[in-house]
């Protein structure tokens, strides 16, 4: 019966409403940001099928209306579509702001869209979407190499730790989805914990220029970004698996997103890695085996105005490292470098064995921003990261599966950003963080703490303006200022102490003294200064510059303040100084594109001055019940970084194209006038290309990596007494690898199997001729050749 | 009544949470478990006579001071010692015997003996269970002539026992991971 009655009523209501039809609706339409009117803007009236457009002020109006609810489609070229519900009631007046920026949200559909620059005057690649699927089973590393001017350093094939411009591990931030990654990246090998699978985009920035991310960053910006969300009711996913026939190996990664039009948004992504032992040419690399899980949920709500995404993700990576490079003294070092074989060969397997490393990293993220109409944009961020790292050595007795290195590194963030950009003329970015850091070392290993236990502060502010000059001249400028404290407690052996003179500089931080073992509380403040300052100049369609200079100041990490003990991958002893420095770096770089229908251009080069350049050196010989050990000590120098990127693309035609991606790059110690060590090699990648749409989009790359021997580096060899040969030999740790030459083919067709869903397989043989080399920044290179040959077979679902 | 129960249970968590940062007890200390501190060679004449020690002590570890080498007098010429070893770890309070660990993965580990100058040549006593040698028991047999030389004691682990020579206690072909050298500088009279 209510039912009914309600029925009546809302005929009745409905009637009366259609009987008044002389209501209007008008309006005017403003750009967002600056609030000035938008002229020809298109209004659709989409239940009544009529349009109207808006005058030179913005307005428009729409007479003879019937009150009630009306849709209208809001467009105007360049800028963003709007869909409105109305209720019109007699005089009905709206202002309507649309956003003439697009690419920020990204709407359109993403395929064949040109990724926004995240800077106008930084050296900066991007890496799309379909160079990481390619590299979906490998690392990000591995991914990062299709940039010129970026190497790798290496521990085996799976532990890939990117290089930008020679430079690598604390010099270099990561950032994904908008956290910056915080996972003891101080080690060499301590591999970034980033399933590659969870980036849409990858931008590499060169030199400390991006001062949002951080000040310290004097080697590069590494930004993951998550695939763009698309507004509209849909869902959407892929799906890769891959096979390797070098070490039998296989991945599986899978996404699956819902999108609905109001900007609500969720998505989930898992994938696996399995490897098993590797093969170098002629023999198999015992213990070189990986098992990768990670999953990740993504969430949130989007519009123009405001939004927020919440995230987590999860990485566990158990990987083992190569069992002949676990030695014991360095008579077993001389005795590694003099074989031409690994000591330890054994047959296939998957097992992960000591020396192996499992860490696991977490990480949630919450963020919120809100559009603000004439002024710009606000974001805040909380994220929380949590890093467990175990390492276990082959050890003996009731220690056998327990781990020598245990740390638990936990990490609070929190950042609000503040974007101006009403003016577009004229953009701030302001923005401030504050940090909170925990390092806890298990004592339960039985193994005197590598890093201690410790609490770290930070905290940064930063602004940066743009300023537009005109369509072809943009400069950029930027100041930050950073604060680190680190409050540590760490023993030293008495003996160490002593030696180190510490007795006599740091006398009162002693807190507690057990006989053999001193407790300490180094407690240190660095304040940092970064700036930099960048011009960016379109001479015509074909010509462009850019110059920029970037100041930035690193304070040291924990391994260069505290390292004290047996390195024993490295059979060296490793010694920090709590008297360290932060280093300042002063970079200068330039670039020039040049672009026509058939050929593109890039130069990049750059000049990097740091003063206290903070390394490490070998210093002496210490004997120790298992025999002598170099010992490597963490000493402040100033240093010159200075090289030249070039990327060149030739087209023939519309099929055949060429590629040319070269680097070279010097490292000096300015101090001791000699080479810097670990400076990457000469490189250069030619690669002819050829496709066919009407072959079901066959694709092909035939690619041919020459790495030239580095002929600049320090001699760090040193004598030492080999007791069971009765002889003193000389280490030979400097001599690099020779010159290699390796040869690469990458192929995939598409198939089309519904509107909707395609299938893409790809067919990628890596190092074709199963040369044998060795590469310098392979920490495993005195030990074993690299990998030979690898068939991988990738099929790729969207869907 | 909710909102005081959510004040209170606030209040407990802050309180809970500040006594869990404010009570930051100092770390424990570790002493090193693997550490071999001391090596000592204790060798008796065949027949009696007295014990000759040669010891190998690191109070440190891996710190900055060398091991202590002491040899408590020369040797005998043309004499055969019976020999043993014993390893500990003297950070630990009492000290912790490593000779246990030993024998437990004899498998797993081999002494090799060397001499220079040819003072002396060496024989082992002690075997594992697929019959290859340990090395924790072994005689000495001293040269015929009087001089001087090093006797150098490595142990190795995981060595490849089955490789050529290996069992022999030749070290050359031994790889594995060196878990203790000591050199000691020996006279004989």
């Amino acid at each position: 019966m209510k039912y009914y009655v309600m029925m009546l009523c809302f005929l009745f209501f409905n009637i009366t409403q259609s009987q008044n039809c002389n209501s209007s609706f008008y309006g005017e339409i403003h750009d967002f940001h600056d609030g000035t009117p938008i002229i020809n803007a298109t209004i659709f009236i989409e239940n009544l099928n009529q349009y109207t457009t808006s005058d030179i002020d913005g307005k428009f109006s729409v007479p003879n209306l019937c009150d009630g609810q009306i849709t209208i489609v809001v467009s105007h070229l360049a800028c963003e579509t709007k869909r409105l519900d109305i209720q019109v009631k007699g005089e009905t007046f709206l202002i309507i702001n649309l956003e003439h920026h697009i690419e920020e949200l990204n709407e359109v559909e993403v395929t064949g869209s040109i990724n926004p620059k995240l800077t106008k005057t930084s050296q900066e690649t991007l890496l799309k979407t379909e160079t990481i699927e390619r590299y979906s089973s490998l690392n990000l590393g591995d991914a990062l190499k299709q940039v010129s001017g970026v190497s790798s350093i290496n521990t085996g094939s799976t532990i890939v730790k990117p290089v930008i411009n020679g430079l690598h591990s604390s010099r270099i931030i990561v950032m994904t989805n908008g956290v910056r990654l915080q996972d003891q990246d101080w080690g060499i090998e301590h591999a970034p914990n980033i399933d590659l699978n969870t980036a849409g985009s990858i931008t590499v920035l060169k030199g400390a220029n991006a001062l949002a991310y951080g000040g310290d960053a004097i080697g590069g910006v590494i930004v993951m970004e998550p695939s763009k969300i698309k507004l509209k009711d849909s869902l959407y996913g892929k799906t890769i698996i891959s096979g390797h026939t070098n070490g039998r190996g296989y991945s599986f990664n899978t996404s699956l997103t819902k999108t609905y039009q109001k900007g609500w948004y969720v998505g989930a992504q898992a994938s696996m890695k399995r490897f098993g032992d590797f093969e170098a040419p002629d023999y198999s690399l015992t213990n070189t085996g990986l098992n990768a899980k990670g999953f990740s949920i993504n969430g949130g709500y989007k519009t123009f105005e405001q939004g927020f995404n919440v995230n987590y993700s999860f990485l566990d990576n158990e990987t083992a490292i190569l069992k002949s490079a676990h030695i014991g003294n360095i008579e077993d070092l001389v005795n590694a470098i003099n074989s031409p074989e690994p000591l330890v060969i054994e047959d296939f397997s998957y097992d992960i064995n000591a020396p192996k490393q499992e860490v696991t990293h977490q990480i949630l993220k919450a963020s919120f921003y809100k559009r603000f109409k004439n002024f710009g944009r606000l974001e805040v961020q909380y994220d929380f990261q949590n890093n467990q790292r175990y390492e276990y050595d082959i050890r003996v007795g009731d220690d056998e599966n327990k781990p020598s290195i245990d740390l638990t590194l936990k990490t609070h963030t929190l950042k609000t950003n503040l974007k101006l950009d009403a003016n577009s003329n004229f953009t701030y970015n302001l923005g401030i963080n504050a940090g909170y850091q925990n390092n806890f070392a298990n004592p339960s290993t039985g193994v005197r703490r590598l890093i201690p236990d410790y609490d770290k502060y930070d905290f940064g502010a930063f602004i940066i303006s743009n300023y537009r000059i005109n369509n072809d001249v943009h400069l950029d400028f930027g100041i930050r200022y950073d604060y680190n404290q680190i409050d540590a407690k760490k023993y030293y052996l008495t003996s160490r102490w002593e030696e180190r003179g510490y007795d006599v500089d740091f006398n009162d931080i002693v807190i507690e003294d057990l006989g053999t073992q001193l407790l300490t509380n180094p407690n240190f403040e660095y304040h940092n200064i970064s700036a930099s300052a960048g011009v960016s100049y379109k001479i015509n369609d074909t010509n462009s510059f850019i110059f920029n200079y970037g100041l930035s100041n690193r304070a040291p990490n924990p391994s260069e303040l505290f390292s004290d003990g047996l390195h024993h991958s490295a059979a060296r002893i490793e010694l920090g100084d709590l008297r360290m420095e932060q280093e300042t770096s002063n970079r200068v770089s330039g670039s020039y594109n040049y672009k026509n229908k058939a050929l593109s251009l890039n130069l990049e080069a750059f000049y990097n001055h740091i003063s206290d350049y903070i390394f490490i050196e070998p210093t002496g010989v210490e004997y120790t019940n298992r025999g002598a050990f170099p010992v490597w000590s963490y000493n402040q120098t100033n240093a010159a970084l200075y090289g030249l990127d070039l990327t060149a693309n030739y087209n023939f035609n519309t099929q055949w194209f060429f590629k040319n991606k070269s680097s070279y790059i010097k490292g000096n110690d300015l101090s001791q006038n000699e080479d810097l060590i670990d400076i990457p090699s000469i490189k250069t990648v030619n690669i002819l290309g050829y496709s066919n749409e009407k072959w079901l989009h066959f694709n092909t790359e035939l690619q041919s990596e020459l790495v030239f021997r580095q002929n600049d580096y320090p001699n760090n060899n040193f004598e030492v007494y080999i007791p069971t040969i009765e002889e003193t030999v000389e280490v030979d740790i400097s001599t690099t690898p020779p010159t290699y030459h390796l040869l690469h083919l990458q192929s995939n067709i598409t198939l089309d199997v519904s509107k909707k869903t395609d299938v893409n397989i790809g067919l990628n043989i890596t190092n074709i001729f199963n040369t044998n080399y060795r590469e310098n920044l392979n920490r495993l290179r005195y030990f074993a050749d690299d990998l030979g040959r690898n068939i991988m077979l990738q099929l790729k679902l969207n869907y | 009544m909710k909102t005081l129960k959510n004040t209170l249970f606030l209040l407990l968590a802050t309180v809970v949470f500040s006594a869990c940062s404010s009570d930051d007890d100092n770390p424990a200390p570790v002493n090193e478990e693997e550490v071999i501190t001391t090596l000592t060679a204790s060798l008796t004449p065949v027949g009696g006579g007295t014990t000759i020690t040669l010891q190998s002590q690191d109070l440190d570890g891996d710190g900055p001071d060398a091991p202590v080498i002491t040899v408590s007098s020369p040797l005998a010429i043309n004499t055969t010692y019976n020999a043993s070893l014993e390893l500990l770890n003297e950070t630990e309070s009492p000290a912790e015997s490593i000779n246990e660990e030993i024998e437990e993965e004899d498998d797993e580990h081999q002494f090799f003996y060397q001499a220079s100058n040819d003072i002396a040549t060496f024989t082992y006593l002690d075997f594992d269970a697929d019959g290859n040698p340990v090395g924790l028991e072994f005689t000495v047999t001293t040269a015929a002539t009087a001089g001087s030389g090093n006797i150098t004691i490595t142990l190795r682990h995981e060595p490849s026992k089955d490789a050529s020579g290996v069992s022999d206690g030749d070290i050359t072909n031994a790889g594995g991971e060196t878990d203790i050298q000591a050199v000691f500088p020996v006279t004989l009279q």
